[in-house]
């Protein structure tokens, strides 16, 4: 037992007399005439126009009425358009819906603000709404958050739809968003129609629809558009816990291999009044290029040393130099006791080649110190630095905290087009 | 599963029960509506042809609902203000019955279940109303004055000639979806969900030129 229908019904419009179809035939409920926008009973379209609005200036849907075209896998016919408004202070926004139709699949919408595409369809559980200063409601067990309230207006009709529809009709909507998702009530009277809509690139749609061109530029942020920094962030977020790990990874090997030895210590006593200070250390063998850290203390009170250094390679005479001046004051007041400076000093010489060295010292103090001031001369060899691994540390964190900031401008902006906006 | 045969009382073309529980049919030559008691058939009326419509199923569509095949053996069509639905009667291969509902290519299949607690009174009926159940509460989502326009097919009850009558639509957070009717006393509840057309997985469904 087969029966074919037929695919359309037509008729002329009882307002203009062009023709009018009808595709989805008895499942639509307006049908509003393409060339006039008069709104007739389907039922009976020929004795009764229940709204006569005549299209001030005429619409070219960006898909226009009948067409077809493979979208989730079926064939869908695009029925109906409508342009819906909302009012914020003295502004009106737009955006448009269309109505697309298969007979075994039912209906399902497309809609576009500003460039920003949505593929929508209604939803037939209750999602569970939880009130707070935030109302969030959860739909297929996700949470989707609720981002504006409005009245929305029907500004204009084409074609068929499978409710009751004219020009001017309020309802109040509530969205809720879980990029890419957006779930909307729809209350008119006491009944509530719950629909999801996911963010669609609308190159699909032009592609699915053959559309010609290219689809239009989206304007701004839209209330389900995914940022386009989330993926970024997780993304630069674990390469900064990798790289951190393989920092650390570093530093361990770092502080594990570094010999810290000993090369070369000695003790000397500074007097002032001498003619000549300066002097040679015997030599010393750093067996491996490695930085040279030099200690230095002395028994300094109320009083400061100065010490040139210069490492000189005592086969090719090349030298690094460094310098150092240890103070070290201490008193009581009407305070109490103070001290300032300190009797410990360290230079690091920057890495050296393997070889014999010996240190040249030049000392230079306060001539207060009559007894002379000893002090010590300590050499260790590939002592590990943490300034470098600081400095990496820095860097690997940058990129995260760029696209946080970025992610988090983002999030500002699409707030900003609903109720919870700054 | 195939139910007793005889003979139509106001044409005499043959009549074959498809459903063995199936209490009224409709004779395919003269449209009378067929009640059966025990073995005798009596024709109560005659009914007009039904009005077009654009489901995509009918009578001989066959299909599964988790996991059980079933056939369509029999239509109740409803039309209220603001359209109007298909009740598809189901037997199922293990000789129970439901309900394939299809409001504009929303489909839900339910079965009759015994009400564990006092079905609201139709007195009572508003959008928002609580109706317990073991597993989750249902609300009332919709309220429908509807009218029968039409019968087709094999019944389990006599179905026939009624007046306007209330039906109360119930959901819930998941697809359960639950409908009373009050054509009874006491009401009628079927409980069921709600289910995409390609999860039934019909076959010999009407086709549509073009489609």
């Amino acid at each position: 037992m087969v029966t074919n229908a037929p695919r359309t019904r037509g008729f002329n419009c009882s307002n203009c007399g062009a023709a009018v179809e009808l595709r989805a035939l008895q499942h639509t409920l307006t049908v509003a005439c393409t060339s006039c926008g008069a709104i007739l009973d389907p039922r009976d379209p020929n004795v009764h126009i229940l709204q006569t609005a005549a299209l001030k200036e005429s619409v070219a849907p960006a898909i226009p009425l009948g067409t077809r075209g493979l979208w989730n896998g079926r064939m869908y016919e695009v029925i109906g358009f409508q342009r819906r408004s909302i009012g914020v202070e003295l502004t009106r926004y737009s955006w448009d819906e269309y109505v697309l139709f298969n007979p075994y699949q039912g209906f399902r919408y497309l809609s576009c603000y500003q460039g920003h595409w949505n593929d929508i369809r209604i939803v037939h559980e209750l999602p569970r709404v939880v009130s707070s200063k935030r109302p969030s409601a959860e739909y297929a067990s996700v949470t989707h958050r609720h981002f504006q309230r409005a009245l929305a207006r029907t500004d204009l009709v084409l074609g068929e739809f499978p409710w009751r529809v004219r020009v001017g009709d309020e309802v109040t909507v509530d969205d809720y968003v879980a990029p890419p998702f957006l779930l909307s009530s729809e209350r008119t009277g006491n009944e509530v129609t719950w629909s999801q809509g996911i963010y669609t690139d609308p190159r699909t749609i032009w592609q699915a629809f053959s559309l010609s061109g290219s689809p239009p530029r989206a304007h701004g942020v839209f209330a389900n558009q995914p940022s386009p920094y989330r993926q970024g962030l997780a993304v630069a977020f674990r390469t900064f816990l990798v790289l951190a790990a393989i920092l650390v990874l570093v530093l361990i090997g770092r502080l594990v291999t570094a010999t810290d030895a000993d090369v070369f210590s000695g003790n000397y006593v500074y007097r002032p009044g001498s003619p000549e200070q300066s002097f040679v250390t015997e030599t010393f063998r750093l067996p491996h290029a490695a930085t040279v850290d030099v200690d230095l203390s002395a028994a300094v009170q109320n009083g400061w040393l100065g010490l040139d250094l210069a490492l000189i390679n005592s086969d090719t005479g090349d030298a690094w130099n460094a310098a150092h001046e240890i103070s070290y004051y201490s008193g009581v007041d009407s305070d109490g006791s103070w001290t300032e400076g300190s009797r410990q000093g360290w230079v690091r010489l920057p890495r050296v080649p393997a070889g014999e060295y010996y240190l040249r010292v030049e000392p230079e103090g306060d001539a207060q110190a009559a007894a002379g001031v000893g002090y010590t001369i300590r050499v260790r060899r590939d002592v590990p630095s943490l300034v470098p691994y600081g400095l990496a540390f820095v860097a690997i964190l940058l990129p995260p905290v760029l696209v946080g900031w970025r992610a988090h401008v983002f999030e500002r902006r699409r707030l900003q087009e609903g109720d919870y906006g700054e | 599963m195939r139910g007793p045969a005889g003979r139509c009382p106001n044409c005499g073309a043959p009549i074959q029960f498809r459903w063995s529980s199936a209490v009224q049919t409709v004779c395919a030559s003269c449209r009378s509506v067929v009640v059966r008691h025990d073995v005798d058939l009596d024709a109560i009326g005659e009914i007009s042809d039904l009005p077009p419509d654009s489901s995509p199923i009918q009578l001989g569509t066959e299909g599964r609902f988790d996991d059980k095949p079933f056939t369509v053996i029999g239509r109740i069509v409803y039309e209220h203000d603001e359209g109007g639905w298909n009740e598809w009667h189901l037997a199922f291969a293990d000789g129970t019955s439901g309900w394939l509902s299809d409001a504009q290519a929303e489909y839900a299949v339910t079965r009759l279940t015994p009400p564990p607690k006092p079905l609201p009174k139709e007195a009572d009926l508003t959008v928002g109303v609580r109706y317990d159940w073991p597993d989750g509460a249902f609300a009332i989502t919709t309220l429908t004055h509807a009218r029968y326009v039409g019968v087709d097919g094999e019944l389990p009850f006599e179905y026939w000639g009624k007046d306007k009558m209330w039906f109360a639509d119930l959901r819930r957070h998941d697809a359960v979806f639950a409908t009373i009717d009050y054509s009874e006393e006491p009401p009628l509840l079927f409980v069921g969900r709600f289910v995409e057309y390609d999860d039934l997985g019909l076959r010999n469904v009407r086709t549509f030129e073009g489609w």
